[in-house]
């Protein structure tokens, strides 16, 4: 018996955002790496275009984090230098590099704007794959901060954070002048998220530069809530929103890594079995599931679970 | 077709006398129409209602029982495609994998483990649900004889997987009081595994090659009677699963369309656990009503029972923990004292934080309907007066010695009214509850 399967119509489709620039296009990298363009829910091939596999970018830094141990033992002979820490990552299978500029932190290390510029330069030097940097965290000093790496990798292409409501102007103008691509950061609110989409945009930064950072939570910490608000993300870009039409990314490492769950040992919570396959799942299952809520570009740590990951994506994108 | 509610109010008896559960027919008829009532719920509704109502007022996927109390496994009527346009209702049930070859002490083992898959965490309890017993080599007898093991051995649910139904016929005749899940009827074995779900009164799994074929099979067990299905189209590759999945969902959903208005069942297929874990995961959230795994390694099952509660989790009843004081690690007379509402999001996380500063502290849940600090603070249900009330109801002041309480940064204009209410100094922490470490660091490390 013919089952006629139900296929959706959409009038519209996720946009698309290319990171990194080649030689020839004004920058170093060896390739370029584009997301989004989906007319459809995530993987459902047989209604619509999925262009661009979701990406994983592994999460590097540029002081030596207070990470799980069974987490940094796999990059122990390379943190502190970020350049090799970028090198192991794409060993590791990395898409992209996440950058992570925590010793601009006034409390932890108060890293100079100059100094800050000259790792991302030299990160840059290192690998061939597209950079993603953001800051701190701490306002007042990213915002001197990643001025001065948008100027110094102008042409690079690279994708930087973070913007938030009650802080975008800045990042948003230098990433407008050295044609860079911003992160837009809303609290799991799709009106925030939308809103602030607008408001970067009445700077005249174009949407096809933004992409959505919608909040993520760990598995078993939330996850539910960025879930439902990614699956009406999407839904809204189909439906013609362009506001919400852009890609989507998630630091599921940050998070996953945060929870008890990741980190604590078997003999504080015997029913949770051993800790090293539980933290890897803990992150890849995080991972998992935002990619089936339509994630884009995946944040991630753990070797094993990238590689966990990329196996996952890779299978969905079979058709 | 599906009638709307007022098709199906003409057609009630207008007694509007509660019996249904809802209080007027009305309502009672709006509720058969969303498929959130059973027609049977009425005992008045005449014979005629019931011909002409009955196929329209069923729900759009059948809810079917497997197993018996209090493990009986409850899966399907599910009535959206998006949890956020109301919510998933009977969460996924977990099956682990036992083939029948393994020897007595093997099974032993194995069933020891499985039996010791429950979890507890944020409060929680998770359980697998089910054991899925393959026919691995052997005759019908000794499958028969291997399942009686397993069933004297757990009290989970049990599906029952062989194609033969001469396997099929022994073993459940030997465990049909557990009410198992017969897997499956394919297209050389229908009749039989038909006559044995009737025999049994037991739910049969229909497999059939793909999605056309499935609902083919479907059709023919509900021609014969046989009413409680769950289907497996046959796809074993990830992409494909979750376009089945989707596609059964949707057109039961969307179409009610019958044939494939059961429950799904999906089994994975990679060989590595980890692997198989994330390949669960996309099932789980995904729609499958069963998935069936192998690994029985508590490290691996745990982060896929979590995305389960994640996923449904009902959007719109945040889960609460209960409102009172709580001791995190060794906590005496001198620990510090921290406000929060009982959000079990908010409260956990906080939890979480608070343990990872090494720190022993006592963290006072207040009660604010399960929402979060800024949430319930503008709804005002995290207020002065209401913290205060915590603080006296509590027993907190017995248990410390000191009179210093700490409130999340978002609420800081709640200081100066909490300290004259209480009496007590009141600290503002720091907003997130990612701080804390920090926080408890400068303030009280020793
Ligand atoms: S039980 Fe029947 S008659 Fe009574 S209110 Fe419900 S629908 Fe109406």
């Amino acid at each position: 018996m013919p089952v006629e399967i139900v296929k959706e119509r959409y009038s519209s489709k996720v946009g698309t955002i290319t990171l990194g620039a080649t030689k020839e296009q004004g920058g170093t990298r060896t390739h370029t790496v584009t997301v989004g363009g989906d007319s459809t829910l995530p993987f459902l091939h047989f209604e619509g275009e999925v262009p661009n596999p979701p990406v994983v970018a592994i999460e590097i830094c540029d002081r030596v984090p207070e990470w799980n141990p069974s987490l940094l033992e796999h990059y122990r002979d390379v943190v502190g230098d970020p350049a090799a820490w970028a090198q192991k990552a794409v060993e590791y299978g990395a898409d992209l590099i996440f950058l992570r500029l925590s010793s601009a932190d006034p409390e932890l290390g108060d890293s100079s704007p100059e100094k800050c510029a000259d790792t991302v330069k030299k990160v840059l030097g290192a690998v061939g794959v597209p950079l993603i940097v953001v800051g701190s965290g701490v306002d007042d000093k990213d915002n001197i901060v990643l001025p001065a790496v948008a100027e110094a990798a102008a042409g690079e292409n690279l994708l930087m954070g973070i913007a938030e409501q009650d802080n975008y102007k800045t990042l948003t103008a230098a990433c407008m002048v050295h044609k860079h691509n911003i992160i837009a950061l809303s609290p799991i609110d799709i009106n925030i998220c939308k809103q602030l989409n607008i408001l970067i945009n009445e700077m005249n930064m174009p949407l096809d530069r933004i992409v959505i950072d919608p909040s993520v939570g760990a598995l078993g910490y939330g996850i539910e809530y960025t879930y439902s608000i990614m699956e009406r993300i999407r839904l809204g870009a189909l439906q013609g929103d362009r506001m919400l039409a852009m890609p989507v990314i998630c630091g599921i490492g940050y998070e996953a890594w945060r929870a008890k769950e990741a980190n604590a040992p078997v003999s504080d919570f015997p029913g949770w079995g051993d800790q090293k396959d539980r933290s890897i799942l803990w992150e890849a299952v995080t991972a998992s599931g935002f990619i089936q809520a339509g994630g884009h570009i995946i944040i991630m740590r753990h070797p094993e679970a990238v590689k966990l990951v990329k196996n996952n994506i890779k299978q969905l994108m079979a058709k | 077709m599906g009638l709307t509610g007022l098709d199906i109010y003409k057609q009630l008896p207008k007694k509007n006398c509660g019996e249904c559960g809802p209080p007027t027919c009305l309502a009672f008829a709006m509720a058969l129409a969303s498929g959130k009532a059973a027609l049977e719920s009425c005992p008045y509704v005449s014979d005629a209602a019931k011909e002409n109502l009955g196929a329209a007022s069923a729900p759009p996927i059948r809810l079917v029982k497997i197993g018996t109390a209090p493990n009986e496994v409850a899966i399907g009527d599910e009535t959206v495609i998006f949890r956020h346009d109301k919510t998933f209702f009977h969460e996924t049930g977990v099956a682990i994998l036992v083939g029948s070859d393994l020897d007595d002490a093997a099974l032993d083992a194995k069933i020891a483990k499985i039996n010791d898959l429950k979890f507890e965490r944020v409060g929680l309890k998770y359980t697998v649900n089910l054991v899925a017993i393959k026919q691995v080599g052997g005759g019908a007898d000794e499958y028969a004889a291997f399942v009686k093991k397993v069933a004297d051995k757990t009290s989970l649910a049990l599906i029952l997987m062989t194609d033969s139904a001469d396997a099929m016929g022994k073993a459940a005749e030997a465990v049909a009081a557990r009410k198992p899940l017969l897997y499956g009827a394919t297209v050389e074995n229908l009749d039989a595994m038909l006559a044995l779900a009737k025999k049994h009164t037991v739910p049969l799994t229909i497999h059939g090659k793909d999605l056309d074929e499935t609902a083919a099979l479907a059709e023919k067990a509900s021609a014969a009677g046989v009413k409680d299905v769950i289907l497996d189209a046959g796809q074993r590759e990830t992409a494909k699963v979750l376009v089945a999945l989707t596609q059964c969902r949707r057109l039961a959903i969307k179409k009610k369309f019958r044939p494939l208005g059961f429950p799904t069942i999906a089994v994975t297929s990679e060989e590595d656990p980890l692997a198989e874990i994330v390949q669960a995961s996309v099932y789980v959230a995904k729609y499958a009503s069963i998935v069936v795994i192998k690994t029985d390694v508590k490290e691996q099952v745990l982060p896929l029972l979590t995305l389960r509660q994640n996923v449904y989790t009902d959007p719109q009843k945040p889960i609460q923990v209960e409102a009172k004081l709580n001791a995190v690690g060794a906590a005496t007379t001198d620990s510090p004292v921290y406000v929060t509402t009982n959000f079990s999001l908010t409260y956990y996380t906080v939890e979480g934080e608070v343990s990872a500063s090494k720190i022993p502290a006592w963290i006072l849940s207040v009660g604010t309907d399960g929402t979060s600090v800024l949430t319930a603070w503008a709804a005002g249900k995290f207020t002065s007066e209401s913290i205060a009330a915590a603080v006296k109801s509590s027993g907190v002041e017995e248990k410390v010695g000191h009179r210093n309480i700490i409130i999340p940064g978002y609420v800081a204009v709640l200081s100066g009214k909490l300290g004259e209410l209480t009496g007590w100094k009141v600290l503002v922490g720091p907003r997130e509850a990612a701080g804390i470490p920090a926080f408890a660091k400068q303030r009280f490390s020793a």
